[in-house]
């Protein structure tokens, strides 16, 4: 009866055998190709750098302008500015301006890796039904596997430092705006798609003319969920070297620094709701064109 | 008008369905629509269909929702592969394109309107006007330049800079007819292009088409579930029903010699006196005195002139030489509704 008491499995030793093994094939991967990789990534590493400092480095008022002149475009909405504006005043009052400064320098990274990648393989998924039954299930997973999984052979790879964090972050921000891109695309309405084709659109002028542009308003959709997903990874990213608003809240969780953490805390959630609201506005925005009574 | 041969559909079939090549021979050997469904799960959507297309004229091609209208136009653009047979355009096989031919063949000789309007919501009257022009590579300022043209010709002048959801349906089939025309193509394929109009705007729509047509002699290649519109625009006439073609004529003789019930069905309702033409009721007599008429007057005119004067015979006239007469009677009785039309029970809708 032992059969059943105990659920067959695989010895310890084996169980071990075949965990070293891969272990050790990782390791010898990232001995053979993290430098390669790191060279890779390197001119990426120099702009992060470069940005952050750019960011630290820019007198506050002239940021504030910044900040301000960007809700503006963004949003057309005076209230948006205003808060903005102040949310970051109160930030900086609080001594958390560099933080701040650092953490939109990795989320502004982010964010471009996102849409540089994430924007062809939604296009490409949206192209053929079996390369959208391949990527999703990937997606997937990066979207539900915990994010301490990933950041093991992140880190094996290449070390501690940005780069690493960048990629923890954009595997986890990427999969809304693959996904939306693709949704978008397909979306577009048949018949306004019938029309291109029989006027002889060929498929970039398909995709260029009509479904990017009449899929955008789903695609910054994407870019929105995005930056959200890329902000709630900053303290996760801030375990393996990044900079930023995470660091004081690392800290003030090893020490119990409830205050610390709170206004640190306090102030992500500032930077999400600003990001959110903006980039919604200007989502709206692009759907301009819709309005109008008659339903196209 | 010289009669020339624009397209030319032969043996056209179209099955959907997952593997239409396994059933075309039952298709072939003549089973019905219902029966291809019923046994195999494939959808006869075209069956051995053979039309002859002038040049310059107007062909209607008119059927009840289903019959396979859609499918049909779709062919000659290939915007849907066919399952068997033959369409020549301009003595060229559609189906013999290579890919760059038929984009080539969609850009600059068959341009599309649709009954959907399938207008671009992100771009203007104007932007959308030039669309065809821009895909064929024109520059954007020389499109817009010669789009603007049949934007005013559609008497959308004025509204340019309109996006397509601020106009009314009747506005937006206009900037879907503009885009058609800018392109030059010399075949014009309307998909129930108003159907979905209200009926006055698409009378009026009907006029803009025509007024056109006198001018430009395009083949047009027009689809409607309306008989009225259908002999109010068509050259020739040709009906579906289950995707063959049971009848294909002028208006007059349709309307006639109707093929079958399902035909007689769809002429029943119509005004008969503006339809046929005196020569369909006129006899060899030819009087002495009389007002002249020609004989391919309809007879609403004719029975104007005839009550103006006194009910008297009409001269027939074939290019102003007189070949018959016609009686007030026989037009009266020409015009009234065929008897079993009544009782007849449309048993196929
Ligand atoms: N992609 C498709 N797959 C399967 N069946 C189809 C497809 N397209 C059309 N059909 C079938 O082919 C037949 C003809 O359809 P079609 O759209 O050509 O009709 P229609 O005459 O244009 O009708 P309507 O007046 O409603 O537009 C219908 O029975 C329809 O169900
Ligand atoms: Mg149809």
């Amino acid at each position: 009866m032992d059969f059943f008491d105990e659920f067959p499995s695989l010895g310890r030793g084996p169980l071990r055998d075949i965990k070293k093994a891969i272990d050790a094939s990782f390791k010898g991967f990232s001995r053979e190709y993290g430098e390669a990789l790191e060279a890779f990534f390197y001119p990426l590493l120099k702009f992060m750098v470069w940005f952050e400092k750019l960011l630290i480095a820019t007198p506050w008022p002239i940021i504030l302008l910044i900040i301000g002149a960007l809700a503006w475009v963004g949003s057309r909405n005076i209230k948006l500015v205003v808060g903005s504006v102040l949310a970051f005043g109160v930030i900086g009052f609080f001594g958390m301006w560099e933080d701040t400064m650092a953490t939109m320098a990795i989320i502004s990274v982010a964010t471009i890796v996102c849409i540089g990648v994430g924007i062809p393989f939604g296009i490409l998924m949206a192209r053929s039904d079996r390369i959208q039954s391949i990527i999703t299930p990937v997606l997937d997973v990066m979207q539900t596997i915990p994010s301490f999984v990933y950041l093991i052979p992140v880190v094996m790879l290449l070390g501690i430092g940005k780069v690493p964090g960048l990629l923890a972050v954009c595997i986890y921000a990427i999969p809304p705006i693959v996904r939306l891109t693709n949704l978008g695309i397909r979306l577009v309405d048949a018949d306004v798609m019938e029309a291109a084709t029989a006027f002889g659109a060929n498929y970039k002028q398909r995709l260029w003319g009509v479904q990017v542009p009449l899929a955008l308003p789903n695609i910054f959709a994407g870019v929105n969920q995005t930056i959200m997903m890329a902000l709630a990874m900053v303290v996760i990213a801030s375990m393996i070297g990044v900079k930023g608003l995470g660091v004081p809240v690392l800290r003030a969780i090893s020490n119990q620094y409830l205050a610390l953490g709170l206004m640190n805390g306090l102030a992500i959630v500032a930077l999400a709701i600003i990001f959110d609201r903006v980039s919604q506005q200007y989502g709206k925005r692009l759907q301009k064109h819709r309005e109008g009574g008659h339903g196209v | 008008m010289v009669s020339d041969i624009k397209v030319s559909i032969k043996n056209l079939y179209k099955i959907f369905g997952p593997n239409p090549e396994s059933v075309l021979g039952e298709a072939k050997a003549g089973m019905s629509k219902a029966d291809l469904l019923e046994q195999h799960g494939h959808v006869l959507g075209l069956k051995d269909v053979n039309i002859d297309i002038q040049a310059r004229g107007i062909q209607v091609i008119m059927g009840l929702s289903g019959s396979g209208k859609s499918t049909l136009i779709r062919h000659i653009n290939r915007l849907i592969e066919p399952t068997a047979g033959e369409i020549i355009i301009d003595g060229q096989d559609v189906l013999a394109m290579s890919d760059e031919e038929l984009l080539n063949f969609r850009r600059f000789k068959a341009s599309m309107v649709f009954q959907k309007f399938g207008l671009l919501p992100h771009r203007t009257v104007q932007d959308n006007a030039a669309y065809g022009l821009t895909i064929q590579g024109m520059d954007k300022d020389e499109a817009i330049e010669k789009s603007s043209y049949w934007v005013k010709r559609v008497g959308l002048a004025g509204f340019e800079n309109h996006y397509p959801a601020q106009l009314s349906g009747g506005m937006q089939q206009r900037v879907g007819l503009a885009r058609a025309l800018a392109t030059d193509a010399e075949i014009l394929l309307m998909d129930e292009a108003f159907s979905a109009l209200d009926p006055l705007i698409r009378t009026d729509m009907q006029d803009v088409l025509l007024d056109l047509q006198e001018e430009l002699h395009k083949t047009i290649i027009f689809i409607t579930h309306d008989l009225d519109e259908a002999l109010r625009i068509g050259d020739d006439i040709a009906i579906l029903r289950d995707g063959a073609v049971i009848q294909q004529g002028s208006p007059q003789e349709i309307v006639l010699n109707p093929a079958d019930d399902y035909v007689r069905d769809f002429i029943k309702d119509i005004n008969r006196a503006r339809v046929l033409e005196v020569s369909s009721v006129m006899d060899s007599k030819k009087p002495r005195s009389g007002v002249k008429v020609d004989k391919e007057m309809v007879i609403e005119e004719a029975l104007q002139i005839a009550t103006a004067n006194d009910y008297k015979p009409l001269i027939v006239t074939e290019e102003g030489k007189a070949v018959g007469s016609v009686q007030f009677d026989a037009m009266i009785s020409a015009i009234a509704r065929p008897e079993k039309d009544a009782e007849r029970n449309p048993e196929y809708r």
